[in-house]
């Protein structure tokens, strides 16, 4: 008997249905991260596993402890999360640019296709080591590493989209006596601003992996130095705190990109 | 008088790595000004290819083209050419969708600003015009098209199966709203359609162009009584259907 506007006791059921079916799906959601870490504790604890090697969650949080107390926690974190969204940034301002100037000279366009296809295909980690012995084992070449893995596959996608823009959109501008630049401008960027985004939410990912990656090779500070060091002698809390760390920054950084698509998504 | 717009033997054919397709061939035709010209033809026959010449987009391969006696460039600025669907962008605003003519060629003032809120509240839309263009119906749309198109104030309206991505109720009255704004304003328009009984209901002459390569088959002059004010009412006149038959068997005559 309820009067809530007109609202009919089938749809309040339904709508009850929907929210219970939610819950059931978070609450399992958090269940199974539990359920893993407390199995994870019993394990070491009782020793079924060996916390020297496996680390374990009391251990994680000791470990985090202790560098958080020496600062030395916001060092590695802090550069590795600066070289990520350096590369990010530098990743869009020039996947863009590049994409732009192709959109405008379709012949090198065609000329530059084969060389973003390989450059594309091509597992960026075995720039690497090239990276490190070029630009030397520094910042740079780790911003550059974190670049080359996400930089031809931007420049792909936001080409393709620029082509497959509805032809009589164009077409609008033309009986507009707009110019080509008009095309650009009105119709070509703000139409693939929704793109743009999806784009960079791949990117911020793929730009962490190769930071990562390049910090594997040739670096004293970030994650990943901590991750290869911890490896090597055999501190493996240090590699799984990292590891959790890495997991916190790609969901929060994920998280401030689905943020930023959903206003587009609201002005657009 | 001098006619607004004059083709003189205008052809026209479209290249590509497998041959050459002949669109246009010999097309000579006369627009006086005020006159609401249809174009009608075979589906693929040219016809869009008829406006993109009219408006520039594309150069006649042979021929001439001149507005006014004149064949240059400049005479683009005097045409309006609206496409078969609305393509207001999603983007912006029905406001900044209107204006987008006018901030391209630059000429967004005060002047052109008040014509545009004018036209705005004469038909209809002044209070959606900050909504966005999904927001509205089909048949808003479309004026709201037409308003963009009308900004710029051309002498010449091409309209390119306008009509053709609207269901039929809401076709028939936004073909007399666009008919009522276009005589309102006063202007020269050529409307490219397949459907018969909108060139029948709209025109005051219908040109009849023939399969690929278009040629001019006919050009049929369409007069109705007095009290036939608007397309729909000019639909329940007795000729109307004499007017159909016509162009039908026209149009069905082979060869």
């Amino acid at each position: 008997m309820d009067k809530k506007r007109g609202v009919s006791q089938t749809q309040l059921d339904y709508l009850q249905g929907l929210k219970r079916r939610q819950y059931r799906i978070t609450a399992v959601q958090i269940l199974i991260f539990v359920v893993f870490l407390l199995l994870w504790e019993t394990a070491v604890q009782l020793g079924w596993i060996d916390g020297f090697i496996f680390s374990s969650p009391s251990r994680v949080l000791k470990t985090f402890g202790m560098m958080w107390k020496d600062r030395s926690i916001f060092l590695h974190t802090g550069i590795t999360l600066a070289e990520t969204l350096i590369s990010f940034v530098l990743v869009v301002v020039a996947g863009v640019s590049i994409s732009v100037v192709l959109w405008y000279n379709t012949e090198l366009s065609e000329i530059l296709e084969p060389y973003l296809v390989v450059l594309n295909s091509l597992p960026k980690s075995a720039l690497a080591p090239l990276l490190i012995v070029w630009l030397g084992a520094n910042m740079k070449s780790i911003i550059v590493a974190g670049i080359s893995i996400a930089i031809f596959g931007t420049v792909l996608n936001l080409y393709t989209g620029f082509r497959e823009m509805d032809p009589d959109k164009v077409k609008l501008i033309y009986t507009l006596q707009g110019r080509r630049t008009d095309v650009l401008s009105k119709v070509i960027l703000p139409g693939t601003v929704p793109l743009l985004v999806s784009v960079m939410k791949v990117n911020i990912g793929l730009c962490l992996v190769g930071v990562v990656i390049g910090e594997f090779i040739g670096a004293r500070q970030g994650l990943g130095y901590l991750i290869i060091y911890g490896s090597q002698v055999f501190k493996l809390d240090w590699v799984i705190m990292s590891i959790v760390i890495l997991c916190l920054i790609a969901m929060a950084l994920y998280g401030v990109l689905g943020i930023i698509e959903r206003r587009c998504r609201k002005d657009g | 008088m001098k006619p607004l717009l004059e083709l003189e033997n205008v052809s026209y054919a479209y290249h590509s790595k497998n041959g050459e397709t002949f669109a246009l061939s010999d097309i000579s035709f006369q627009v006086q000004r005020g006159e609401f010209i249809a174009v009608v033809g075979p589906s693929g026959c040219g016809k869009s290819t008829l406006l993109s010449l009219i408006s520039g987009l594309l150069r006649p391969e042979g021929g001439r083209i001149l507005l006014e006696g004149e064949t240059e460039n400049t005479f683009r600025e005097k045409i309006g050419y609206m496409l078969q669907k609305d393509h207001l962008f999603e983007w912006r605003t029905i406001y900044r969708n209107v204006v987008l003519g006018l901030e391209i060629q630059h000429k967004l003032n005060n002047e052109s600003r008040t014509r545009v809120d004018k036209m705005l509240m004469d038909y209809g839309l002044y209070r959606f015009r900050s909504a966005r263009p999904s927001e509205l119906s089909g048949g808003m749309r479309q004026r709201a098209a037409l308003i963009r198109t009308l900004a710029l104030d051309p002498e010449l309206l091409l309209l390119d199966e306008p009509f053709s991505a609207l269901d039929f109720q809401t076709r028939l009255s936004v073909c007399d709203d666009v008919y009522s704004i276009l005589r309102r304003e006063k202007k020269t328009a050529i409307l490219v359609t397949h459907d018969l009984s909108e060139a029948v209901s709209m025109a005051d002459r219908i040109i009849v162009l023939s399969a690929r390569p278009a040629r001019v088959k006919k050009i049929l002059r369409i007069r109705f009584a007095e009290q036939a004010q608007t397309p729909f009412e000019r639909r329940n006149m007795p000729e109307f259907k004499e007017y159909f038959n016509l162009l039908w068997k026209e149009l069905n005559e082979h060869g």
